[in-house]
Formats: structure tokens, C-alpha cells, sequence
């Protein structure tokens, strides 16, 4: 739908570095392959490592090049913060002519400037390569890139981003295994199972992502899609109000204390005012009437217990969001949701009562899809972005 | 809380945190009521013309009260000591609570507890008071000169979204009277704002934590999208202030936030989640209207603020969030009205009753701080009852966009100042006239201090909230301080001058007829029109005009033809009219010297006339049972009008109203009752006090009657279609210039009034005494 006149320009700019002849420009084409996504909360780094460098390439290479690829691949973590998600590499992978291994790394997005920092140190500028970076980030550190890293920044539409990003990583596949799944019996917590889920033909499909906060897509072609809407409750709100309300200080804590916890200590359920089922309105009893409700009560503020407010908060955002994307999935016509984002990373909880929620409150006409690699196709897409030029 | 019996059944509903009980009860208060003597063999010159009598009379009024839940005991008290009706044996309740406090219920008060269906009950109460309440509705506009833009009633009022934000939120499509579906709903609602905000600020009240959130700054605690950005993300047109992630600034350990600052990003995050979800339902269900009610709104301006932001933002401006004044009582209103079922409230109209009613902010504790700790009730509404449903005058050219006021006071701050300070002014006079008129009553003097200092507490909210019962204006004033009368039994202050002033003019009728009838043609033309204005300067409503008689008791109808500015104009030229519809304003020399020559013109050129007169007393303007009276005893001086009322050429009707103002969309759809209803009224609900309602027996006017009585089954309305009606006439300041002066009729129509307000008459560019008249053809 949008052209990108910055992969264009791109492009130009590698030409011009690198000098290389068309013939063999892609196999020439000037390494490091770095895709960035800095988001609100989390920069997501997808990192290219060829496995099919010549003898003569390894000559070649210079010093730099070398040592930012064993650091990158040597270690699972980088400073206190950076992590390798390493289950999620893909290996054996053909891009733009070369073999080789996609890695995911992530960090906190307060962590920028010493990334630009390191990246200065280690004079990534002297590669003459120019880094595709996308999300919000892309813009707000744009001038820093500049001055501290002497780099030009290219930047990239996220939305643009996430959808190549989702196409392309669903269709290569997950080493052999389907990057798509769903929940079978979702609403069974005995038989529900996570199944693979044949993409193949994904159009059209509602893009639920969830990052810090939510947008969602509704994609009709490869090239054809529309923001439909976002919401501002978002992965940065659960973790927001976690913090404040539970004092954790990392997303896996807070998540840790919500698989303990009970959520109906802390909200209103319809059974808690009806004393049952709601049946004029077909509400289930079980079904929550009022997010954090029970807590208007002193008394019952005082019962709960961290695990159980974690869990509520967790519950409501993502209860939430269902909701949201499945009135937009029934104004745009769309049956198929596929949810995305870090939100989603090792929260089983709510994939799968986004998986529940959708199935039951549609009776079963909207179907809840995930993708293994989560938060991470913003970043893909920014690197399918600085090759697709060549 | 007045001491009202409670004789029909009474029902609570008990929401997440208050409880709002609804019951109904009969009211005794005093009507004034004329009687005609038997005159026969008696010198009429030196005896009253007619009795005038103060009645007990017993109407129905509606009450809604609130409690705060823990006051739910007390609550049940109150029922219990007003419970006089011991045949009621079930009790209606609606919301949670009435589950919940079935049991305690029905212990205390031996009742059967009969729940009722919440949101059944929600939405027979929102159209109830959509029906009946004009103002009703508004939309907010927190940096507009007017905060509240009340909305015309709209004669259709379905389909609409209601969506109700208690402790969640339920949407629901409301399609007709009986059918409505809920669409959906959202568990973030009121609760999570309360609930999560005493978890994050300790702070245990709701009005506590709003406030709070009013005093934050949201963006030291949400992640906006130019702390994502940089800037705004322009491909998308998403602003840099637009919140990226509620909350996502607090996602830290060692940063403390500010109370308020966390209020007022959950305010945010609730409210924007709501608007949108509400948005999306509007859309997959093409609505474009969105009615918000429930305890979180429930006329906050924080958060009718926020959730506007929203469905503006949302819906890109093409859904309107829409609020109502009565929300908070819906629900009880609908148990309510459930429980009167087999009454068939349709029958009846309601309308506010402006005295024992609280205004729209009255529970806003930045408005009244000391109202909520007083007692546990903090809020009412009393409305009362209206025997007939009532329709749009049939002339009307366009009920949907007919606004009976000329000047929206809340709108218009100059004008507002300057009615408000001439209503204070003339308060005292009001005020002593209350007081004299009851020579005989101990208490006269106190009732009228008291009356004296309700309608001045009114004035004083008014300047401070001008928009607590609707949109303000001069109709609103006059009928808020009748109503204020009423409520300490002054039915009718002026009912001894009109008496008196009846009695005079009667006596100059024939002299004026002879002088007229004396004169050729068209001076006769310009003579009559200019009795009908000089007639109407004889208005005590009108502080210039009380002055003067006040202090001249001799003024009479040639010192007041001297007084008018400017010329009328004559309006009998053509073709007669088939009938006209004529609504008469002042008694005395106004009605009798200045209306019934005009009448008696039009009835000599083949005019069918409906003389249209107030049914309850206001100011000095003649009410229906005078005009019946007035009218016999013109009819026993004059062959014309006798033979007219003989034939029915001359038919004399009441309006249902007891205001100097005109409303001409509810118009009586049925006859009121059998003896009196000489023609089924019309009447504006909102109007009607509890002095409207004249008993059928109460009229010993049998000669009238009887003409009249053939048009029993007949309202108003039809007889105005029936009689083709082709000229409307709107005599008086109330009626033709503070409302309807731009009425739009599909027949010709006459306004015509002297402008007896020297401020009125600058602002419309004359002097003092000038002449309103304004003739209107309807475009073909």
C-alpha cells in the first residue's frame, strides 16, 4: 500500500558504498544484515549471520565486521539487558542469495544510548553500512545515530515492516515447523492444545499487535492493508500497573506472579452481583462485570494478595484487547486474528484467553492465531526492507 | 424530603453504590378555583363577578430519591414510616443490589421483593425521560462558552445507543419502546476507575479520586507517542500527545508518581477505552447517537470531558457522545414504570417539577461540598403527573426543529445577567402579592418568605450553573418560580386582581363595542388591532407595567392606547379566514376590551375562532375557567358572541399550561376529562405544575359546559385540523416573544405584544411600549 521511498534511497547508498557490479551484487551485497525495531519499551535486533563465507570473504572481512559477528553470536547476553532469544533462530536460512542464520536479540529501548555508544566504540560507522531501523524509535533517535554513531539511520515504516516481516518469517516456516498456531478447545483448560495452523493463505487477516501498546491491521494483500485502530492498553500498561501496584521490576516477574495468581479475588464477576448468570443478557456468571471491582471494597483491598492483582491486571488488559479485536474483526468482516507483539512473549495465559475469549464471545467465528516469533517481525520486516532494494 | 404519603407501590433500585428509590405519591395541595353566582334578580354592578375559592386538590407527583448504600437501612426506614398503603405487598427493585438486599428488604418492610431486570429498567427510564423531559439531553463541550449544549427533543428518539458505565459497561441497541438488544459491554469500567485507583493512590472515594485525577498531569505516567516517536508518527497522523500506552512510563521500580498523576492516567485509560469500544458498536450497528449514563458519568465534568474526547477522537467527529440529566434516576424510574404497568403509564405525561428538584450539578462536590455530608439523600427529581399524552400542534411547520424559546439564556451571558437580575428585583413584589392574596391565611406571610427564599436559592444557582435544569431562559425562569409558588400553596396570587380587573373591563365592553362598531371599516381594522395591544399592556408579569398600576389604579385602556409606540396594522384584508386559533394572554381589560372585539370581528366575517387559554393560573393572564365566565358574560351583553357560542362558531379551550410562556409541542391528545375537557387542551409537559389539573367537577360554568360538551371525545389537535385552521394568533410577551417569536407555522399566523421591558425593547431595537407585530404567511 505504501511505498517506501526510503528502500529506494537505500539502495542507492549501498550502491554507491559498496561499488559493486550488478551481476554480483547480491552476493557482495556489504555485510552486516542488521534489522531494528525500536519500540516504546523493548528494541527488537534481528541479526543475519552468513554461514557461507568463503575463505577469500574471511580474508576479505575486516576486523570489525568479525568481531561484532562472534560477539553477536557467541553470546546469549549482551550487557545486563540484551538477550538472544535463541530458541527462536532460524537456521539454514536462504536471503538474498546467502545461507546463513537469523538471530533475535532484544533489549530495553532505555538502553539506546549505550547501544549507539557501543556501536560508536566499536566504529560500526566504518563498515559503510546504513542500518534499517523501524518503530517509533527510529525517528526519536534518528538525530542521536547521527552525531554519537555517525550513522545514517534508514528508517521504515513499522506497520510496512511488521506485515513483510509476518509474511516473510510464516513462509519460510520455523525450521521445519509452522510459525503459525492455534488452540485447539480453547475453551477446555483439560483439552486445550496448541496446534499448527496452515498460513498459506492469509488474506484477509486482523494483525493484533501488541507491544507497549496496540495496533491493529486489517491486511487484505501483501500490499494492500489499513491501520484499523489501537488501543493505549497495551503490554506497557499491564506491565505499568504491575510495577505500581506490585512493586515487580521486570516483565517475567510480573508475569511469574500472575501464573500464581487469582484474578477473581480482585475483580466483580457477573455471578458476584447477579448470584449467577445474567441470563437476559446471556451473560456466564463467570464472565467479569467489572475489572479490579471488588477492590472499591477496603476489606477486600486489604485480602489480596500481589499474585492476585498481577493476575487481574493481566486479565483485564488482555480481555480487553480481545474484545477490541473482535469488534474489529466483525466491522471489517474478517474472521481470522492473528496476534502478534512481545506482550505475547512466554504468556501462555493470555494467548490463551485471547484464543478463549475470541472463540466463545464470536461462538466460534473468529478464530485466534500466534505466531512463534512474536514481537520480533518489526525488525524482520527492516531487514527484508534493506535488501528487498537490492 | 417532603412527607408525602405513599400509596402506590415504591421501588428502590439499587445500583453498585447507591441506591435510588423511585415512589410515587399523592401530593394535596391548593388550587384556586372560580365559581359563577347565580346572578339572576341580582344587581350584578355592585356584586364580585365571580366566587374565587381555594381547594384542596390531590395530584400525583413522582419522587426519586438517592442513598449512598450505607445508608440502606435508613433507606428502608424512609419507606417504611411512609408506607401507608398497606394493600402494597410487593416492592420493585432493580440493579445488583436488589439481589442482594432482597432478603434484608423484605425483613424490614414485610414486603415481597419483586426484582425487576436492570437494564429493562435502564432503558424504560431513558425513554421515558427522552419522551417527557424537554433539555433532557446534552451534549458536553469543555472549552465552549457553554459547557452543556442541551438538544432539541427530536419527536423520533429511536434508535440510540445507551451505554450504561457503572461498575462495567454495558452497550445496548435500543430500537423501540420494547426492543432493545445488548450488543456488548466491557468489564473496564467505573469499578476498575475506583477499584485500581484506591489501589494506586489509597484514596478510598470516588468524587476524591476524580478530583485527583482533574489536578494530574496523565503524561508523567503514559508513554505518549512522542516519547515513542520523537514526534508524531506522521505516516499515520497520529499526534505526539496521543497516549501510546497507558501507562507506560510507570513500568519501574525506583520511580515514585504522583497521585494525581496516576488518577488521571486511569481516568484516561478507562475513559478512551469505553468511547472506543462504544464507537465500534455504533459503527457495526450504523448509530450515530450515544447516550452515556451510570455512575461514572453521572454529570461529572472530568469525565464527560474525557469520554467526548474519545468518541470525537474515535469516531473522527461522526458519533455524538450524549449525556442525560436525569441519568442517575433511570432505573428506578423504569422499576418504577414497571410496576405501574397495568396503569398504562403511556396515558399519562410527566413533567419536571422545577421546585422539588435539584439541578444537574448539585452532586458535583466541587459545586457543594457540604450537600453529600449533610444527609444521605443529596439528589432529587419530582416530577408530576399529566393526565393525557400529548402530541405536536398540528400547525407546527417543523416539530423536530421548533424551539419554543427565542433566547437560549445559557448560551447568551448579557441576557442571562439581565434576567436573572430583573427576576431578583422583582421577587419582593412577587413575593407581597403571594402574601396579600391570602388576607385571611396566619401563615401567608411565612410561606411567602419561604417561597421568597427558594426562588432566590434558584436564582442563585442559576448564575452559578446555568445549565442545571436545561437550557435556560425566560420560560424557565417564569415557570420555576410558578412552580416555587405552588409548592408553598400559592395557587393563584393574582386571582383577586384578575377578579377585580374582569369586573371593570366588563363593565366598559359595550361602550367599546359601540365606539367600534361606530366607525368605518378601516379605521375599525386599526382600532381593533390596536385594543389588542393596548389590552396587552395591561400585564402584571411585566415589572414596568405592575408599576404603574401599582401606583395609577386609574390607568385604563385610553391611558394605555396613549402609551403605545408605533402603529399596528390591520390584517382583516381578504377573504375571511375558515378559523382561527387564538391564545389570549392577560385577563381584564386585556382579554375582554382588547381580544373579544377581535373575536367578535372575525366571528362577523364567517371566522370560526378557538379561543385558547392557560388551564392554571401564572401571573395575571386569564385562565380557562375566567375565560368560560368572561365569556358568558359578554355572551349575555353581545348577540354576536352569544350566537357564536350557540353554534360553536366560538370555541373556548385550555391549554394545559400554567405558564405566561408557550411550548406548542405537546399538545393534548386526548380530552382531559368529561365535564371539563370543553376541548382537550393541549399542554407543554414541562410546564405543567401541579395546579393544572382542574378537577371535572369544579366547574359550575353549566352553560359553557354544555356547548362545549359536544367536542368531548375531541382534542384539541383534531379540532384544529378538523376546523382547518388558518390563523393563529399569540398575543403577549410570554407567548409570542420569549418563545415562538420565531416559530415557523404552515398557516398564517399573528405574534403580537407590547414590549413592556425597556431593556427587552433596546435589545430588539425600540423603546419601551413598543409593538410586536409580526404577520406571517407560510411560503407556498
Amino acid at each position: 500500500m505504501r511505498a517506501s521511498p526510503c528502500s529506494t534511497l537505500i539502495c542507492l547508498q549501498i550502491r554507491n558504498f559498496t561499488k559493486i557490479q550488478d551481476p554480483v551484487f547480491q552476493r557482495n551485497f556489504v555485510f552486516p544484515w542488521f534489522g531494528l525495531d525500536i519500540g516504546g519499551t523493548l528494541v527488537k535486533l534481528v541479526y543475519f549471520e552468513p554461514k557461507d563465507i568463503t575463505a577469500e570473504e574471511e580474508e576479505e572481512e575486516v576486523e570489525n565486521l568479525k568481531s561484532i559477528r562472534k560477539y553477536l553470536t557467541s553470546n546469549v547476553a549482551y550487557g545486563s539487558t540484551g538477550i538472544r532469544d535463541v530458541h527462536l533462530e532460524l537456521r539454514d536460512l536462504t536471503l538474498c542469495g546467502r545461507k546463513g542464520n537469523l538471530h533475535f536479540i532484544r533489549f530495553p529501548t532505555h538502553d539506546m544510548p549505550a547501544f549507539i555508544q557501543m556501536g560508536s566504540e566499536k566504529h560500526f560507522s566504518s563498515l559503510h553500512t546504513t542500518l534499517c531501523a523501524t518503530g517509533g524509535g527510529a525517528y526519536k533517535f534518528e538525530q542521536d545515530f547521527r552525531t554519537m554513531g555517525d550513522l545514517e539511520l534508514c528508517k521504515l515504516d513499522e506497520l510496512d515492516c511488521l506485515i513483510k516481516g509476518v509474511l516473510y518469517i510464516d513462509s519460510v516456516g520455523f525450521n521445519g515447523h509452522s510459525e503459525c498456531y492455534y488452540f485447539e478447545n480453547p475453551t477446555d483448560a483439560e483439552r486445550c492444545q496448541k496446534l499448527p495452523f496452515n498460513l498459506e493463505n492469509p488474506y484477509p487477516l486482523l494483525l493484533v499487535n501488541i507491544g507497549s501498546g496496540v495496533s491493529i491491521l486489517a491486511v487484505y494483500s501483501k500490499d494492500n492493508y489499513k491501520r484499523v485502530t489501537g488501543t493505549s492498553l497495551g503490554g506497557g500498561t499491564f506491565f505499568g500497573l504491575c510495577c505500581l501496584l506490585t512493586g515487580c521490576s521486570t516483565f517475567e516477574e510480573a508475569l511469574e506472579m500472575a501464573s500464581h495468581g487469582d484474578s477473581t479475588k480482585v475483580d466483580k464477576l457477573v455471578r458476584d452481583i447477579y448470584g449467577g448468570d445474567y441470563e437476559r443478557f446471556g451473560l456466564p456468571g463467570w464472565a467479569v462485570a467489572s475489572s479490579f471491582g471488588n477492590m472499591m471494597s477496603k476489606e477486600k483491598r486489604e485480602s489480596v494478595s500481589k499474585e492476585d492483582l498481577a493476575r487481574a491486571t493481566l486479565i483485564t488488559i488482555t480481555n480487553n484487547i480481545g474484545s477490541i479485536a473482535r469488534m474489529c474483526a466483525l466491522n471489517e468482516n474478517i474472521n481470522r486474528v492473528v496476534f502478534v507483539g512481545n506482550f505475547l512473549r512466554i504468556n501462555t495465559i493470555s494467548m490463551r484467553l485471547l484464543a478463549y475469549a475470541l472463540d466463545y464471545w464470536s461462538k466460534g467465528q473468529l478464530k485466534a492465531l500466534f505466531l512463534e516469533h512474536e514481537g520480533y517481525f518489526g525488525a524482520v520486516g527492516a531487514l527484508l526492507g534493506l535488501l528487498d532494494s537490492a | 424530603i417532603p412527607p408525602d404519603s405513599l400509596p402506590g407501590v415504591s421501588l428502590p433500585s439499587l445500583g453498585g453504590s447507591l441506591t435510588k428509590l423511585a415512589y410515587y405519591s399523592t401530593v394535596q395541595h391548593k388550587v384556586a378555583r372560580v365559581r359563577s353566582f347565580d346572578h339572576s334578580g341580582k344587581d350584578i354592578d355592585n356584586e364580585p363577578l365571580y366566587e374565587i375559592s381555594v381547594q384542596e386538590e390531590i395530584t400525583a407527583r413522582l419522587h426519586f430519591i438517592k442513598f449512598e448504600n450505607t445508608y440502606i437501612e435508613t433507606c428502608l426506614d424512609f419507606i417504611k414510616d411512609h408506607l401507608v398503603n398497606t394493600e402494597t405487598k410487593v416492592i420493585k427493585a432493580t440493579g445488583g443490589g436488589a439481589y442482594k438486599f432482597k432478603d434484608l428488604i423484605e425483613k424490614k418492610l414485610g414486603l415481597k421483593v419483586d426484582k425487576e431486570d436492570v437494564m429493562t429498567c435502564l432503558i424504560k427510564g431513558c425513554n421515558f425521560v427522552l419522551r417527557n423531559i424537554p433539555h433532557e439531553v446534552f451534549a458536553y463541550q469543555k472549552d465552549s462558552d457553554t459547557e452543556f449544549r442541551f438538544q432539541t427533543n427530536h419527536p423520533n428518539i429511536f434508535p440510540y445507543l445507551l451505554v450504561n458505565i457503572g461498575s462495567g459497561v454495558s452497550i445496548v441497541k435500543v430500537e423501540s419502546e420494547d426492543k432493545f438488544e445488548w450488543i456488548g459491554g466491557s468489564s473496564i469500567g467505573g469499578g476498575t476507575f475506583w477499584g485500581l485507583g484506591a489501589l494506586l493512590t489509597k484514596t478510598k472515594k470516588f468524587d476524591e479520586l476524580l478530583q485527583l485525577a482533574s489536578k494530574g498531569q496523565h503524561t508523567n505516567v503514559d508513554m505518549l507517542v512522542k516519547d515513542v516517536y520523537g514526534g508524531a508518527y506522521q505516516t499515520l497522523g497520529l499526534s505526539g500527545n496521543l497516549i501510546a500506552s497507558s501507562f507506560g512510563k510507570s513500568t519501574t521500580a525506583d520511580k515514585e508518581f504522583s497521585k494525581e498523576d496516576m488518577a488521571k492516567s486511569l481516568l484516561h485509560m478507562i475513559s478512551n477505552d469505553i468511547g472506543q469500544l462504544a464507537c465500534l458498536h455504533a459503527k457495526l450497528h450504523n448509530l450515530d447517537k450515544i447516550y452515556f449514563g451510570g455512575f461514572f458519568i453521572r454529570g461529572h465534568p472530568v469525565t464527560m470531558r474525557t469520554i467526548t474526547y474519545s468518541i470525537n477522537f474515535f469516531s473522527k467527529g461522526e458519533v455524538q457522545a450524549l449525556f442525560l440529566r436525569h441519568e442517575g434516576y433511570l432505573g428506578a424510574i423504569g422499576a418504577f414504570l414497571k410496576g405501574a404497568e397495568q396503569d398504562n403509564p403511556n396515558q399519562y405525561s410527566w413533567g419536571e417539577n422545577y421546585a422539588g428538584s435539584s439541578g444537574l450539578m448539585s452532586t458535583s462536590p466541587d459545586v457543594s461540598p457540604l450537600q453529600r455530608t449533610r444527609s444521605g439523600t443529596f439528589d432529587m427529581l419530582e416530577m408530576d403527573r399529566l393526565e393525557r399524552p400529548l402530541v405536536n400542534l398540528p400547525l407546527l411547520k417543523d416539530p423536530s426543529t421548533y424551539i419554543p424559546d427565542t433566547v437560549d439564556l445559557t448560551d447568551d451571558a448579557m441576557a442571562r445577567k439581565y434576567w436573572l437580575t430583573c427576576f431578583e428585583e422583582a421577587l419582593d413584589g412577587v413575593a407581597k402579592r403571594a402574601a396579600a392574596s391570602q388576607p385571611d391565611s396566619v401563615d401567608a406571610q411565612e410561606r411567602a418568605e419561604k417561597f421568597r427564599q427558594k426562588y432566590w436559592n434558584k436564582l442563585q444557582t442559576l448564575r452559578q450553573q446555568p445549565f442545571a435544569y436545561g437550557t435556560l431562559t425566560v420560560r424557565s425562569l417564569l415557570d420555576t418560580r410558578e412552580h416555587c409558588l405552588n409548592e408553598f400553596s400559592f395557587p393563584d396570587p393574582y386571582s383577586k386582581v384578575k377578579q377585580k380587573e374582569n369586573g371593570i373591563a366588563l363593565k366598559c365592553f359595550q361602550s367599546v363595542i359601540e365606539s367600534l362598531d361606530s366607525l368605518d371599516w378601516e379605521e375599525r381594522q386599526f382600532a381593533l388591532v390596536k385594543g389588542l395591544l393596548a389590552g396587552n399592556v395591561f400585564d402584571w408579569g411585566a415589572k414596568a407595567v405592575s408599576d404603574v398600576l401599582e401606583s395609577e389604579p386609574q390607568f385604563g385602556f385610553e391611558e394605555a392606547k396613549s402609551k403605545l409606540q408605533g402603529k399596528g396594522r390591520s390584517l382583516l384584508e381578504g377573504p375571511p379566514h375558515k378559523c382561527a386559533l387564538i391564545f389570549a394572554d392577560n385577563s381584564g381589560i386585556d382579554i375582554i376590551l382588547g381580544v373579544f372585539p377581535f373575536v367578535r370581528e372575525l366571528l362577523s366575517r364567517g371566522t370560526e375562532v378557538i379561543l385558547a387559554c392557560n388551564s392554571g393560573p401564572a401571573l395575571n393572564d386569564v385562565t380557562y375557567s375566567e375565560s368560560l365566565i368572561v365569556t358568558e358574560r359578554i355572551a349575555a351583553m353581545d348577540p354576536v358572541i352569544h350566537s357564536a357560542l350557540r353554534d360553536e362558531k366560538l370555541l373556548l379551550v385550555q391549554t394545559g399550561s400554567s405558564s405566561p410562556c408557550l411550548d406548542l409541542r405537546y399538545v393534548g391528545k386526548a380530552p382531559l376529562c368529561g365535564l371539563c375537557a370543553s376541548a382537550a387542551g393541549w399542554s407543554e409537559v414541562w410546564l405543567w405544575s401541579v395546579a393544572v389539573l382542574w378537577p371535572c367537577s369544579g366547574h359550575a360554568v353549566a352553560a359553557l359546559t354544555a356547548l362545549c360538551c359536544s367536542r368531548l371525545d375531541q382534542g384539541l389537535a383534531v379540532l384544529v385540523r378538523e376546523r382547518q385552521t388558518d390563523l393563529v394568533v399569540i398575543e403577549g410577551m410570554g407567548r409570542a416573544i420569549h418563545t415562538n417569536y420565531y416559530a415557523v407555522l404552515r398557516c398564517e399566523s399573528l405574534k403580537l405584544a407590547v414590549i413592556k421591558n425597556s431593556w427587552l425593547a433596546d435589545r430588539l431595537g425600540g423603546k419601551i411600549f413598543s409593538v410586536i407585530f409580526k404577520y406571517e404567511v407560510p411560503c407556498k
